[in-house]
């Protein structure tokens, strides 16, 4: 009788022991770090500030007044009549209400300057799941995406994980402003080939995490060319459309084919999710909208490992096809973010220290390469470590964002309250007096 | 596509080093020089520079690779994966086919009464004015956090836990309980809880088993098992035959053999994968069997996952009895255990998404906690949840008339059947009988199994699923779920089947 006497527990496998969640991290360690020791007005002044997660706080009274003035988006109405064929309905396909008034939201970021089919979104339970969706689609294991650096630490799991694909960096620099060029796009491609890697796609966030700023439109026109050129797919993950700080900087790269007609679009997918935008990440809303109809199929039967409560589909839908609320939402929230922005970017500049022109996003990418002791990795972890111990900020390390510049760090700005970020920059401000002291 | 070809042939250097380089080159310059010209007015784009162009040539020239030649003018559609490819087929799956049918044109007692009655979806629609009662009774509160100032929406609106809030974990962990009739108490932290009980087995999968392992499975199982168990993982289900002679209940020595058989062909087994009450046949697993398989799993070293997911759907008199139950009371090593769970069936919540990973090993655990932002349960689902699973009193109401329903219905339908000569197996649980059709073969096999699944859905106008698409190894027999329907459709099903069953006989003699 055959017992296996190598293992004497029962083993795991490999994706279970494998360390591609990355949880082990500076990214992650900050997290920890704040976890422990977390910064509370009344009861912890002294704690470690929470600067290292893109979450959206500013416009929750937006959403908590729709909530107070529209209960019938928490119910099912008068008696129920809805609720049985919601509490029922698991069909993938996702509640076509839903996905209309997501249509129409993601039609309102953009100004009306594209148009979306609701036929064409797939729904997932965050956007987390609709990265490793399309990537399960797109690319076998052992192939590879190209992703231009630097990018959001969580694309290293998401992507990679469990679909056992690679991910080949773009390699940008603050020469021009950290933004893709076709010669870096092809050298990541020449250098996947000569690692006999097969590029399937190319992975671009737009607006970028975590540099914070929009793509622009003749960038965009580059990227896409060069996809064509090799025949691969073009995801365009666009989770801070929304999170613009004004309506008219964002190209969408859904506009950039409109202006095509939409010619060669079957290699284009866009992922969007209410997380950021929306500041609802705790509802794990997101999509996939694909310009392919096979990939729309496929996606869609994948998407039974990652449905969206009904529940939440419908209060959502009945939120979003409110268009005097999705209006005053996306209005107010500009105008807040943009207000925080200014407040960080001022305190940063009055500490002395410069940032990249941001014009999107929850954060800022902050330059803080004239510290550094030597132009390493090392000296930049070493300054991270004494920003998060001694100045009891948790920020985020460019190089856990894969950035080849060391010295940029992204600091999150919306995840607190307007008094929170004037302790923070206090702190930050103290520090650099310090260190020009000695 | 004809000009292309030939180039390739050149290219790849037939045709010598000048006419392998110079010439394509020179045509492809040409070719883009044509293109550039003629882009459209609109497009903003600035054109690369001569220089760049002819870089990027002399790469493609270079390499052989035919998705570069072909890709100037698109000629060749992008491709997508071989896993997206073999998705992206038709489903043939008569479980599948079926369920689309019927949903195209469903029956309606009023406004279709000729429309197609749904019998293939293990849905449990009995108890639903309990549900919806306690809705309108308890909802605006149930939205509303608990504590004082706990505003409606940034408690549920950030980031959760991901693999579920501890408040939830706690209901649940009180709610399977009592639903095992409280002969076991099960333990929060070892919860990790899923956007529906799909990922959670698929999870599990992905924690247990490396590409190319695979699973003993105990047939007639759940078609859903072939999707959720192998798409993505690329693991293996090893069908381990039970039949009707046993009234289909697993024996060691069928499992020993298949073991054996797969190992033989240098395959990895990393476990069983039960399903307790059984889904097609809707028996038990009885505490003896349990201990036996456990005992077959430590001396394989292999992992034990229960799908216990209709535990809460017993209308038979014989006890449930969990995995987790046996695994307490005996010494047996728990790290090979792990429980699969969910509210779609017993609770009638399908699309709130509600599933579970309950397990005894803490790597397991730490793994599958990780996994779980691929599928987390919504935030105002799980507060939803809390509440109404903490609400002792109508859980205990619902549990006991959710009983009395299905067990109605059960023998009602079982009656039906019976009156037209059809024989169900025995079983005491689940929302389906398991329906011996095989008198109304035309021919005895699979072929015939399917041919007479056809007439049913077509012309009969009931779905039912076959055996074959459960992977059941002697043909005929059909699950035919009953939870979804009326009393009052009970005759029309039956007439249904009548009707075709008269049909046949006549033209058989």
């Amino acid at each position: 009788m055959a017992i296996e006497i190598e293992k004497p527990s029962v083993g795991l496998s490999k994706v279970a022991v494998s360390e591609t969640h990355g949880e082990d991290s500076p990214y992650f360690a900050g997290w920890k770090a704040y976890d422990e020791n977390p910064y509370n007005e009344s009861s912890n002044p002294s704690g470690v500030i929470q600067m290292g997660l893109a979450e959206n706080q500013v416009s929750f009274d937006l959403l908590e007044k729709y909530l107070e003035e529209h209960s019938e988006a928490s119910s099912w109405g008068e008696g129920a009549p809805g609720f049985r064929e919601n509490a029922l309905f698991q069909d993938y396909h996702g509640l076509k209400s839903f996905r209309q008034a997501m249509a129409n939201f993601m039609e309102q970021i953009r100004g009306g300057r594209a148009k979306f089919d609701p036929d064409r979104i797939v729904l997932t339970a965050g956007a987390t799941a609709a990265n490793e969706l399309l990537t399960f689609i797109l690319a076998d294991p052992g192939d590879a995406l190209l992703v231009p650096t630097p990018y959001y630490p969580g694309f290293d799991r998401d992507l990679r994980w469990r679909t056992g694909v690679k991910i080949v960096p773009i390699h940008c620099d603050s020469s021009n402003n950290f933004q893709v060029t076709p010669e870096a796009m092809e050298a990541a491609y020449r250098c996947a080939e000569s690692m006999n890697l097969k590029v399937r796609g190319i992975l671009i966030t737009n607006p970028s995490n975590p540099l914070g700023a929009t793509i622009q439109r003749s960038v965009l026109e580059q990227i896409l060319d060069f996809a064509t050129n090799k025949n691969i797919h073009l995801v365009s993950d666009e989770i801070y459309s929304g999170s613009t700080f004004s309506s008219s900087e964002f190209i969408s790269i859904a506009e950039v084919l409109e202006t095509r007609g939409y010619k060669d679009s079957e290699r284009v997918h866009i992922v969007y999710s209410l997380s950021k935008d929306l500041g609802l990440p705790g509802f794990r809303v997101g999509t996939i909208y694909s310009y392919n109809d096979k990939v729309v199929t496929t996606a869609r039967r994948m998407s039974s490992f990652t449905l969206i409560s009904s529940q939440t589909q419908h209060l959502l839908a009945c939120m979003l096809s409110n268009k005097e609320f999705s209006e005053n939402y996306i209005k107010t929230n500009r105008e807040r973010l943009t207000w925080r922005y200014d407040m960080i970017i001022n305190g940063l500049k009055n500490a002395g220290i410069e940032c990249l022109k941001g014009n999107a996003g929850l954060f800022c990418w902050m330059n803080l390469s004239p510290l550094l002791e030597e132009p390493t990795r090392e000296s930049e972890l070493a300054l991270w470590k004494v920003i998060l111990n001694e100045v009891r900020l948790n920020i985020s390390p460019g190089s856990s964002c894969h950035c080849s510049e060391p010295g940029w760090f992204r600091v999150c700005f919306a995840n607190m309250s307007e008094q929170t970020l004037e302790v923070a920059l206090g702190r930050i401000h103290k520090f650099m007096e310090q260190r020009r002291r000695n | 596509m004809r000009l292309v070809v030939p180039l390739q042939g050149v290219v790849q250097g037939r045709g010598g080093l000048i006419f392998g380089s110079l010439i394509p080159c020179a045509l492809f310059y040409f070719l883009q020089l044509y293109l550039k010209r003629h882009r459209s007015p609109n497009s903003r784009s600035n054109p690369p520079s001569p220089s760049a162009s002819a870089q990027n040539l002399a790469e493609l020239t270079r390499t052989s690779s035919r998705s570069n030649l072909l890709s100037r003018g698109s000629i060749v559609p992008v491709l997508i994966s071989s896993l997206a490819t073999s998705i992206s087929k038709p489903n043939d799956s008569p479980y599948y086919i079926g369920l689309d049918k019927a949903s195209e044109d469903p029956y309606d007692r009023i406004d279709n009464p000729d429309g197609v009655i749904q019998l293939g979806l293990s849905e449990n629609r009995l108890c639903f004015d309990l549900i919806e009662k306690w809705m309108l009774e308890n909802l605006k509160d149930s939205m509303r956090g608990r504590e004082e100032g706990d505003l409606s929406i940034s408690g549920i609106a950030s980031y959760q836990p991901l693999d579920g809030t501890m408040e939830l974990k706690m209901a649940m962990a009180g709610f399977m309980s009592r639903v095992m009739g409280g002969a076991v108490s099960f333990e929060p932290s070892q919860m990790v809880l899923t956007a529906g009980a799909t990922p959670a087995i698929e999870t599990l999968c992905f924690c247990l088993a490396d590409h190319g392992n695979a699973f003993l499975v105990p047939t007639p199982y759940y078609p859903g098992f072939d999707r959720d168990m192998k798409w993505r993982t690329g693991v293996e289900l090893i069908p381990v035959h039970c039949r009707n002679t046993d009234n289909f209940v697993l024996s060691i020595s069928a499992l020993n053999q298949a073991f054996n058989q797969t190992r033989k062909r240098g395959t990895k087994i990393r476990g069983i994968l039960l399903s307790n009450p059984a889904n097609p046949v809707g028996n038990l697993l009885s505490r003896e069997m349990l201990c036996d398989l456990l005992y077959f799993a430590r001396e394989k070293n292999i992992h034990i996952i229960s799908d216990e997911i209709f535990a809460g759907s017993i209308y038979g008199n014989e006890e449930f009895v969990s995995i987790a139950d046996v695994v307490d009371s005996e010494d047996f090593d728990k790290s090979r255990v792990h429980i699969v769970y969910g509210l779609s069936k017993d609770l009638s919540l399908p699309g709130f998404r509600v599933g579970m990973i309950y397990s005894f090993n803490e790597n397991v655990l730490a793994a599958a906690r990780k996994l779980t932002r691929f599928s987390s349960i919504s935030a105002p689902t799980q507060r939803l949840l809390v509440s109404m699973l903490s609400d002792a009193r109508f859980i205990e109401e619902y549990m006991v008339t959710n009983k009395k329903r299905i067990r109605n219905m059960h023998d009602l339908f079982v009656a039906g059947l019976e009156g037209l000569g059809i024989r169900c197996a025995d079983s005491s649980a689940g929302l389906y009988c398991w329906a011996d059709m095989s008198k109304l073969i035309l021919t005895y096999g699979e072929k015939g199994e399917l041919e007479l699944w056809e007439k049913l859905l077509h012309v009969a106008k009931i779905n039912i699923t076959p055996g074959s698409a459960c992977h059941c190894i002697e043909p005929g027999w059909f699950r035919c779920c009953f939870t979804t329907l009326d009393k009052e459709d009970i005759p029309v099903v039956m007439e249904r089947i009548r009707k075709l069953a008269d049909t046949r006989a006549a033209s058989r003699g």
